[in-house]
């Protein structure tokens, strides 16, 4: 257990997030990918905060961006079920009707 | 000196990342949110190692309890059972897994090369009282902001997935007054 441990599991689980959102096309895949990276921050925030400050302001930050991923959870959530409805998919790529 | 809890802090650890690649592999989504479920529980044993308990709690409440089920309850809902086993297929892109593994190279080798001011010694104390008492003093306007947001994503979530033909059905039940 070491700062530079935890940060390397956080770079993997970016990594992940970030492979995940560009290559899926099914929207809630996509918000998986999301959390993945949203998770990977808050590894982050709390690795330095008990190696580096001493300070639990990290902690406090994690806590604010896990508050931020359940509201964007149920909004997507909502989003989709519309997107569902309109198109009868929730692939990425059908949602274009505002494309001129 | 490698430990029984050195031990347990790999395996939590390759658990976590483990079940991260799978969730950006599998070409089913509904293993796909299992093994989400995994890397979530993961990071909430990572927190454990870093004396974060309340926030361990709050990952396990919040993502595995809350976001977890969210996410399946999409899943459900936005797929016919007959097309789910197809509901999420992999496109493997090189240039996508070339971007990415470049991108975690960079990432662990700044990680590992840097040297950070680690201050020596460890404590590991309970945190919950603390936090509860820095919302509720330092941090007291950005936890009033975020219940604010909270409210908002809770009214407009309901707005946006209530049916389309709600909106007559309500305006036709305020007419007879």
């Amino acid at each position: 257990m070491g700062l530079d441990k935890l940060l390397v599991i956080g770079a993997a689980l970016f990594c992940c997030g970030l492979y995940t959102i560009l290559t899926r096309r099914n929207a809630v895949a996509v918000l998986m990918g999301v959390e993945l990276v949203l998770n990977a921050a808050n590894i982050n925030f709390v690795a330095f905060s008990h190696y580096v400050s001493r300070v639990i302001g990290g902690q406090i930050f994690a806590v604010f961006v896990i508050v931020l991923a359940a509201a964007e959870a149920a909004v997507a959530l909502a989003i989709f079920l519309r997107l569902y409805a309109t198109t009868g998919t929730v692939e990425v790529d059908t949602a274009d009707n505002l494309k001129g | 000196m490698t430990g029984p809890a050195d031990l347990i802090f790999y395996f939590v650890a390759a658990l976590t990342v483990a079940s991260a690649i799978l969730v950006a592999t599998l070409p089913n989504i509904i293993y796909s949110a299992v093994a989400l479920l995994f890397s979530f529980a993961g990071v909430a044993g990572l927190y454990v190692f870093v004396s974060a308990d309340f926030l361990a709690a709050t990952q396990v409440l919040v993502y595995v309890g809350g976001i977890l089920i969210l996410i399946l309850f999409a899943v459900f809902l936005s797929n016919r059972i007959s097309t789910v086993k197809i509901s999420n297929p992999v496109h493997f892109n090189w240039q996508a897994a070339l971007l990415c593994l470049a991108l975690f190279g960079v990432l662990s080798y700044t990680a590992v090369s840097t040297k950070f001011p680690v201050k020596p010694g460890l404590s590991y104390q309970p945190t919950t009282a603390e936090i509860g008492e820095l919302l509720m003093t330092r941090y007291l306007l950005p936890f009033e902001v975020a219940s604010v947001l909270l409210l908002a994503a809770l009214i407009g979530a309901a707005l946006l997935s209530r049916p389309e033909g709600e909106k007559e059905r309500s305006a036709d039940m305020e007419e007879p007054k």
